[in-house]
């Protein structure tokens, strides 16, 4: 133990990041159990998702710890996918208008248990 | 390592700066493969990220209903109705999974093999246990519930593409990233890293801090599971 380098950190601080992830999952799963709807569901939905995802890469993944060079060339490129998903919730929502005026109906019949078209 | 010792003194911006601006390496104290493997991990999150993102594409655009998740994924116990129950058994041995890989790595670090292998092994247990729940499920949707990836009875066609591409890519992660672990664990109990001995793929020496990226994998499939879990089972 004379010339310890790397990741040293004291096991209680895994076992309490271990126990949050354990009552964030538990949250996010009472949100369906209790069936809750529209914008509540959605923002605990989101606010479980991003804490459980922060204290995973945070500590699990040791980021806290990481130098700064290191942490801005994985977290920064990741801006991107924002900017992806902005682009997409625009053109998503103008081919649904699209098929909306343009499309008639569409007729959804059930396709029955176990038959393969 | 002084050189190293000293960045961190002049402050973060300060030593971001200097380690870009400096030649040969630029994480300096950082392990070739931990930083490796963390580009390998911003790849993979591009990959599923695309998956994720045509997902919510899909269901922006589609003019039929959705099925509900909960309702599909839900299992009939006893007689009580539960939604999404085997999901949610599955999001806790991931996570479960995740707790024993971070120790695993604090006692690699300690260079404590027996400790570090047993956790290694329990951690791949654990996967290997999502992966046959995986195939559970699989079977229970395909035959039970008539899901495929061109239709369903339910109501979007795409419903089965998006759960079987995303699912499937998943469990292989989780798959491949069980064989890993046991091959680390294997490696870790012969005393192959306090030995030093060099890997079958490369000449170079074998050290604990191999643990660390194999835990850094292994987390991000974790990380993976709460994005899938939140936006396609819960949304």
């Amino acid at each position: 133990m004379s010339e310890v380098e790397g990741q040293q950190h004291p096991i209680s601080v895994y076992f309490w990041v271990w126990g949050l992830l354990f009552v964030f999952s538990a949250g996010s799963y009472a949100v369906d159990y209790m069936a809750l709807q529209g914008t509540l569901r959605w923002t605990l939905i989101l606010v479980f998702m991003f804490l459980k995802s922060g204290f995973i890469i945070a500590i699990f993944m040791h980021m806290v710890w990481e130098r700064l060079a290191m942490v801005a060339a994985i977290l920064v490129p990741m801006g991107c996918l924002l900017v992806f998903i902005a682009l997409m919730v625009l053109e998503g929502n103008n081919t649904n208008i699209t098929r909306d005026t343009f499309f008639s109906p569409a007729a959804f019949v059930p396709i029955e248990h176990g038959v393969e078209h | 390592m002084s050189e190293v010792v000293e960045n961190e003194k002049t402050g973060a911006l300060a030593g971001m700066a200097a380690d870009w601006s400096s030649d040969q390496r630029a994480f300096k104290g950082v392990p070739w493969h931990k930083a490796m493997m963390w580009v390998f991990l911003l790849s993979d999150t591009f990959i599923f990220a695309c998956f994720l993102i045509s997902y919510m594409k899909v269901r922006i655009t589609t003019t039929l209903p959705w099925p509900s998740s909960s309702e599909v994924f839900a299992l009939t116990i006893n007689g009580h109705h539960i939604p999404l129950l085997l999901i949610a058994i599955m999001t806790f041995i991931l996570i479960t999974s995740s707790g024993t890989m971070a120790m695993a790595v604090r006692f690699g670090y300690q260079k404590n093999k027996n400790m570090t292998g047993f956790l290694l092994i329990v951690t791949a247990l654990l996967g290997a246990s999502f992966v046959g729940m995986q195939a559970f499920e699989w079977t229970k949707l395909i035959v039970e519930e008539g899901i495929r990836p061109w239709g369903n009875p339910m109501g979007a066609e795409q419903f089965g593409a998006v759960f079987f591409m995303v699912t499937g890519f998943h469990g292989f992660h989780v798959s491949v990233g069980v064989i890993f672990l046991i091959i680390t664990a294997v490696k870790v109990l012969r005393g192959s890293y306090d030995n030093e001995t060099p890997g079958f793929m490369t000449g170079r020496k074998g050290n604990y801090e191999i643990v660390e990226s194999m835990g850094l994998y292994w987390h991000f499939v974790d990380l993976v599971w709460v994005f899938i879990f939140a936006f396609f089972y819960l949304w």
